[in-house]
C-alpha cells in the first residue's frame, strides 16, 4: 500500500481529513465559546455530544431525512443546556462539578437508549459529500490538489466553517455580543446597564449546548455514520480546551480547531502507512497536545473575568 | 419573629439533620428520574430496582461485592476530598488508578518472589501511591505554575494513562503466555501469591472461625451475614485498609497543621495567602496526595483483587468518576466517605444483577450517577440560603435582646 501512495496523495489525504476532522470539533468550540463568554463554563459538551451524535442518529434512522436528525441533535442538545443552565445559573452550583455530573448523564443515557432502543443497528445513509458539480463533465473536485481537498466535504462540514465568521460577526457587531460579553466579563455593571444577566446567560449556554449536540450528530450522521457507546472519546473536553486555546475568539478557536484535527488526521495516516509509531501512543498524541496548548502563555489575558462566577443581583 | 423557643431544633436541624437530608434527597431524586426512564422503555421501575436492591444485599455474594467495589471507591474518594477541600478539582483518580496499577503490577512481577510476603504489600501499596500521586503532580504543578485549569489537564492525563497502558500490556509488560498462545490480548502475567491480600475468609481461619453457616446450624440473612465473613467470596482486607485510611485522612485534614493549610487554602485563597501559607506549593500538595489515593486503590485493586493488569479501563472500572460522586454524597468529609461509598458499591453491584435479571443495560447507573452529581451540587444551593437565613435570624435574637431594630427592619 504504502509504494501506491505517492507523497502529493498523502499530503492531500492529510489536509482533506484535517478539514474533514475539524468539523465536530468547530461546532462545540463555538457553542462552548459562547457560553464561557457569558461566564459560564459548561463542561458537559462531551455528555451533550453524545446525546446529539443518539438523537442525530436514531431519527435519520427512523425517518431517513437528515435534516430532522440535525433538528434533533440541536433541539436535545438545547435541553441538555437548559439542564445545564438551571443547575449552575439558577441554583448556582459548582460548575466544574456540575459539568461533569452532565457528562455522566449523558454519557450513560446515550449508551442506554442505544442498547434498548436500537441495539443492533450498523449504520445509516449520511450526508453525502459535496463535489459541487458545475456543468455536467466539470465539477469543482476535479481542479487539481484543491479539489480533492477542499471539495469533497459533506455539508455539514462547510456549515461549521461557516460558523465561525458568523459567530465573530454576533460577538462583535451585536447588541447581543456585548451583552454576552459584558455578562461574562462585569455581570454587576452589566446589571446595572439593564441587562438581564441570567436571561443571556441561559441563552447563551443552551444555544452553545445546541451546537454541542450538533456537533455530536456530525459525526454518527455525517462524518462516520455510525452510533457507538462513547463515540466522541473525549472530544468535547478537548473542544473545551479549545476554547481556552483560541483565547476565547471564533478565529483562535478555528486556528484551535485545525490544529487538532490536522494532528488527528496525521495520527490516522501514520497507522494507514504503517509508520513504525505504536499507534497506543500516536492516539496520545491529541490529549498530549491539549495540555502543551493550555500551558501556553499568551492567553491568559483574555478569558472573561467572571468565568465560573455565580451572579446574584444586589450582591457585592 | 418566630418564637426563640425553637432555636434549639432550628440549631440541630441546619447543623446536622440538613447534612444528612439533602444528599439522601438528593439520591432519591435520582432513582425517581432513573425510574422514568425505565417506565418510558416499558420496564417496571419497581421490579427493576427490587432486581438491584436484591443483587446488592440480598445474599453473601452481593454483599462481599458491594464491599469489594466500596474500597477502590473509599480510597478514590478520599483522595478527591482532599483535593477539593484544597480547591483544586481532581477529575483524573481514573489515570491516577491505573497508573499506580501499572506500577504495582510491574514491580510485582519483576521483584515479587523475592519479597516475603507482608513486607512486599505494605511496598507494592507504597509504590501504588508513589505513582498516583505523580500522575496527579504534573497537573497540580501545571495549575500552580502555568495557571493551566486543573480540570481539562487531568482529563486529558486519564486518556494518556489508558494509552500508556495499552502500549505497556501489548508490549514490554505483557504476559509470556499470552505471547506464546499468539492471542496478543492485553494483559500482564499473574503476581506471584505471596502477594495477595487476604482475604476475609482467611482472616476468619486464622481466627478459628472454619465452620460453614450451615454447619453452625445458621439460616436465612443471618447466614448470608455470617457467610460475608467466614466463607469464601472475593472481599479482600483490601476494605479495613480503606476504612483506615479514612480515619487517618479526617485526623490529617483536620487535627495537622499541613491538613489546616490545605483546607484554609480552599476555603479563601487570598485569605490563606495573607496569612502566609504557599498557597501554590499546597495546592501541589493536595493534588499529589490525591493522586495518591487514586494509586493507593489501583494497587488494592491489583493486589487484593485482580492479581494482574489487564485492559486499564476494565480495570479503572470508572471508578475515578464514581469516586468524586462518593465524595460528594459524602459530604466531602473522609467519614462521610464510608457509607456513601458502600452505597455506590451496592448500586454497581446491584445495576450488574439488574442487568441479568431484567435485560435493563448497566449504564443506567452511569446516568443515575451524573444526576445525582447535579442534585448533590445543585442542594448546595438550598443549604447556602438556609444558613444565610439561619445567621440573620440568629444576628435578630442578639440584636434584639440589645435592642436593635434596624435588623428586623432590613429582614423585612
Amino acid at each position: 500500500m504504502t509504494q501506491e501512495l505517492t507523497l502529493a496523495a498523502i499530503i492531500i489525504g492529510i489536509l482533506h481529513s484535517g478539514i474533514r476532522l475539524a468539523t465536530p470539533y468547530l461546532y462545540a468550540a463555538i457553542g462552548e465559546m459562547f457560553a464561557q463568554r457569558s461566564g459560564v463554563l459548561n463542561l458537559g459538551v462531551d455528555g451533550i455530544m453524545l446525546m446529539g451524535a443518539f438523537m442525530g442518529f436514531f431519527v435519520v434512522y427512523q425517518t431517513g431525512n437528515l435534516w430532522w436528525g440535525v433538528l434533533a441533535a440541536l433541539m436535545v442538545g438545547a435541553f441538555m443546556g437548559l439542564l445545564m443552565s438551571v443547575v449552575s445559573i439558577t441554583l448556582q452550583a459548582e460548575q466544574g462539578i456540575s459539568g461533569i455530573g452532565l457528562y455522566m448523564f449523558g454519557l450513560g443515557l446515550s449508551s442506554l437508549l442505544f442498547k434498548t432502543v436500537l441495539g443492533t443497528v450498523e449504520g445509516v445513509q449520511g450526508f453525502p459529500e459535496l463535489k459541487f458539480q458545475i456543468t455536467s463533465i466539470f465539477s469543482l473536485y476535479d481542479i487539481p490538489i484543491l479539489g480533492p481537498i477542499f471539495f469533497n466535504h459533506s455539508i455539514l462540514t462547510y456549515l461549521a466553517f461557516l460558523l465561525v465568521p458568523l459567530a465573530a460577526f454576533i460577538l462583535d457587531k451585536t447588541t447581543w455580543g456585548l451583552k454576552i460579553k459584558a455578562a461574562g466579563q462585569n455581570p454587576e455593571a452589566a446589571d446595572s446597564l439593564g441587562v438581564n444577566v441570567t436571561v443571556v446567560r441561559y441563552v447563551a449556554v443552551t444555544l452553545g449546548a445546541a451546537l454541542a449536540g450538533l456537533a455530536g450528530a456530525s459525526l454518527s450522521i455525517s462524518l462516520l455514520n455510525i452510533f457507538q457507546e462513547n463515540m466522541t472519546n473525549g472530544m468535547g473536553f478537548i473542544a473545551v480546551a479549545l476554547v481556552y486555546f483560541g483565547s476565547w475568539r471564533p478565529y483562535g478557536v478555528l486556528a484551535g480547531a485545525l490544529l487538532f484535527s490536522t494532528v488527528n488526521a496525521l495520527q490516522l495516516w501514520a497507522q494507514v502507512l504503517n509508520l513504525p509509531i505504536p499507534s497506543d501512543v500516536a492516539v496520545m498524541l491529541p490529549y498530549l497536545l491539549t495540555i502543551i496548548a493550555l500551558a501556553m502563555p499568551f492567553r491568559r489575558a483574555a478569558q472573561p473575568a467572571a468565568l465560573t462566577r455565580p451572579f446574584t443581583r444586589g450582591e457585592n | 419573629m418566630r418564637p426563640v423557643v425553637s432555636g434549639r431544633f432550628h440549631r440541630f436541624f441546619y447543623d446536622h439533620l440538613l447534612n444528612y437530608l439533602l444528599p439522601l434527597a438528593a439520591v432519591l431524586a435520582a432513582l425517581v428520574v432513573g425510574g422514568l426512564i425505565l417506565w418510558l422503555q416499558g420496564v417496571s421501575p419497581l421490579e427493576a430496582y427490587k432486581a438491584m436492591f436484591l443483587g446488592a444485599l440480598g445474599s453473601k455474594n452481593g454483599i462481599a461485592d458491594t464491599l469489594v467495589k466500596a474500597t477502590p471507591l473509599m480510597l478514590v474518594g478520599l483522595g478527591i476530598a482532599i483535593a477539593f477541600r484544597g480547591g483544586v478539582i481532581n477529575i483524573g483518580a481514573e489515570g491516577q488508578l491505573i497508573m499506580g496499577a501499572l506500577l504495582v503490577t510491574y514491580l510485582g512481577v519483576t521483584f515479587g518472589e523475592r519479597l516475603p510476603g507482608g513486607l512486599g504489600i505494605l511496598l507494592l501499596l507504597l509504590a501504588g501511591a508513589f505513582m498516583g500521586g505523580a500522575w496527579g503532580a504534573i497537573p497540580g504543578w501545571l495549575k500552580a505554575r502555568l495557571d493551566v485549569n486543573e480540570i481539562l489537564s487531568t482529563i486529558m492525563m486519564n486518556a494518556i494513562a489508558i494509552q500508556i497502558g495499552y502500549y505497556l500490556l501489548r508490549g514490554p509488560m505483557i504476559d509470556p503466555a499470552e505471547l506464546a498462545a499468539g492471542t496478543n490480548i492485553p494483559h500482564s502475567a499473574r503476581l506471584p501469591k505471596n502477594l495477595d491480600m487476604a482475604r476475609f475468609t482467611d482472616v476468619a481461619k486464622a481466627l478459628g472461625f472454619t465452620k460453614r453457616a450451615r454447619e453452625l446450624g445458621l439460616e436465612g440473612y443471618t447466614a448470608q451475614l455470617y457467610g460475608v465473613l467466614a466463607e469464601p467470596t472475593r472481599l479482600h482486607v483490601g476494605l479495613l485498609f480503606a476504612i483506615l485510611m479514612a480515619v487517618l485522612v479526617y485526623i490529617f485534614l483536620w487535627r495537622t497543621t499541613i491538613g489546616y493549610k490545605i483546607r484554609a487554602v480552599g476555603l479563601n485563597r487570598h485569605a490563606a495567602r495573607y496569612a502566609g501559607i504557599p498557597v501554590e506549593r499546597t495546592m501541589v500538595l493536595s493534588m499529589t496526595l490525591s493522586g495518591a489515593f487514586a494509586g493507593l486503590a489501583g494497587a488494592v485493586e491489583i493486589l487484593g483483587l485482580h492479581h494482574r493488569m489487564f485492559e486499564p479501563t476494565a480495570v479503572s472500572a470508572g471508578y475515578g468518576f464514581t469516586g468524586i460522586v462518593a465524595a460528594l454524597l459524602g459530604g466531602l468529609h473522609p467519614l462521610g466517605i464510608i457509607p456513601s461509598s458502600i452505597l455506590f458499591g451496592g448500586l454497581l453491584v446491584g445495576g450488574d444483577k439488574m442487568q441479568r435479571a431484567m435485560q435493563v443495560p448497566q449504564v443506567l447507573i452511569t446516568a443515575i450517577l451524573g444526576l445525582i452529581v447535579l442534585f448533590v451540587v445543585s442542594t448546595d444551593y438550598f443549604k447556602r440560603r438556609l444558613q444565610t437565613r439561619r445567621m440573620v435570624e440568629e444576628e435578630v435574637f442578639f440584636e434584639k435582646e440589645s435592642g436593635g431594630e434596624e435588623v428586623e427592619e432590613a429582614l423585612s
